[in-house]
């Protein structure tokens, strides 16, 4: 299965047309998808919490809208989150690469990798973790999920659902 | 001229427009000034109106009008490259300029010194930046509106608050009647 292209799949499926991106290299090749498809208008950003901004101004402009980011940046946007986006309640599906968990090369980003979950959970938002490939199976699922409850919605996706970090 | 005194000059010129309205003193101003449906308040998240803004006009075919200040868009400077490299032709970043912090006491931003917002707008890739100031502000956005052409306005005016209410209107509201006005 290419994982790219499953996801890029169903973020069209879904009517996701507005996409941006803070980019990590475990997302380089969903990244690539994305800006290769008619369908999908991407826009790089240059912070998250920017990028949160640029959605939350693309949804209300009537487009479907996703972030494409790296777990640091939940350091960087909780405040975006609580008062831009939870306060007033606009739907963001968050594709996090989850860097710093098993099969991780890089000792710093274990620092970011440990508080992840729990400031998702502190901020109450729905959290998904793909470590297996098949766990993808359930990212349409996810996307119908964030667009019925109006909610920013996080998918952790790990080295190992990427396939590890090759010679790195 | 202080930036409420803008505002309310241009008043009739921002009637009916869709427009982002940057945190704080600002979006009171607008509110008390003249509400609209089409008027989006931000209530928190410093920096972001510009973004917001570009977001909105990127999604769809209505001009929008950010406005901004000086100290958001020096913390969120990272919106100037987005928007030269991105910018659609019914988008108006519009920067009001007053030096300072307003909504927190009026303390210096570096505007008021050395940085040139003008400069690093174009700097940035931004095509079409205008500075002007206070007094001029009416005519510019008029002709930025008729251009067709996405613009960063750079407005040069007075440090100062006019004291207005808070804003209690509830978020999701604001969101709803911005959304239905984008939609009409």
């Amino acid at each position: 299965m290419n994982i790219d292209k499953k996801i890029t799949d169903d973020l069209v499926a879904n009517d996701v047309s507005f996409v941006t991106t803070v980019p990590c290299k475990q997302l380089a090749g969903v990244i690539e998808e994305i800006d290769q498809r008619d369908e999908i208008f991407h826009i790089p950003s240059n912070k998250e919490d920017e990028g949160m901004g640029l959605c939350a101004g693309a949804f209300m402009g009537g487009k479907r809208s996703a972030i494409i980011m790296q777990n640091t940046a939940i350091g960087v946007t909780i405040n975006t989150l609580a008062t831009l986006t939870q306060f007033y309640r606009m739907p963001l599906p968050m594709i996090i690469s989850y860097r710093g968990e098993l099969r991780e090369p890089v000792a710093c980003q274990v620092e970011m990798a440990v508080h992840t979950k729990a400031l998702l959970a502190q901020m109450h938002i729905p959290t998904y973790h793909f470590h297996w490939q098949k766990d993808v199976e359930e990212f349409d699922n996810i996307l119908k999920y964030t667009f019925m409850c109006n909610k920013p919605v996080a998918i952790l996706t790990d080295a190992n659902f990427w396939g590890g970090y090759g010679d790195q | 001229m202080i930036r409420s005194e803008i505002l309310r000059e241009i008043a009739p010129i921002l009637k009916d427009q869709l427009i982002v309205c940057n945190i704080g003193i600002p979006s009171q101003e607008l509110h008390a000034i003249m509400d609209q449906p089409s008027n989006f308040y931000m209530l928190g998240t410093m920096g972001l109106a510009s973004s917001i803004g570009l977001g909105v006009a990127l999604a769809q075919d209505k001009t929008v009008i950010s406005i901004d200040g000086d100290g958001s868009v020096l913390t969120n400077l990272g919106t100037l490259p987005t928007i030269g490299n991105n910018c659609p032709d019914n988008y108006i970043l519009m920067i009001i300029d007053n030096g300072s912090y307003g909504s927190t006491g009026d303390q210096p931003t570096y505007t008021g010194r050395k940085t040139d917002l003008a400069g690093m707008a174009r700097a940035a890739g931004c095509d079409n930046v205008v500075e002007v100031q206070d007094v001029d502000t009416g005519k510019a956005l008029q002709e930025a509106l008729d251009s067709k052409k996405g613009t960063v306005m750079i407005v040069k005016c007075d440090s100062g608050n006019a004291k207005m209410p808070v804003i209690t209107m509830d978020p999701v509201i604001i969101k709803d009647r911005f959304m239905k006005a984008i939609a009409s």
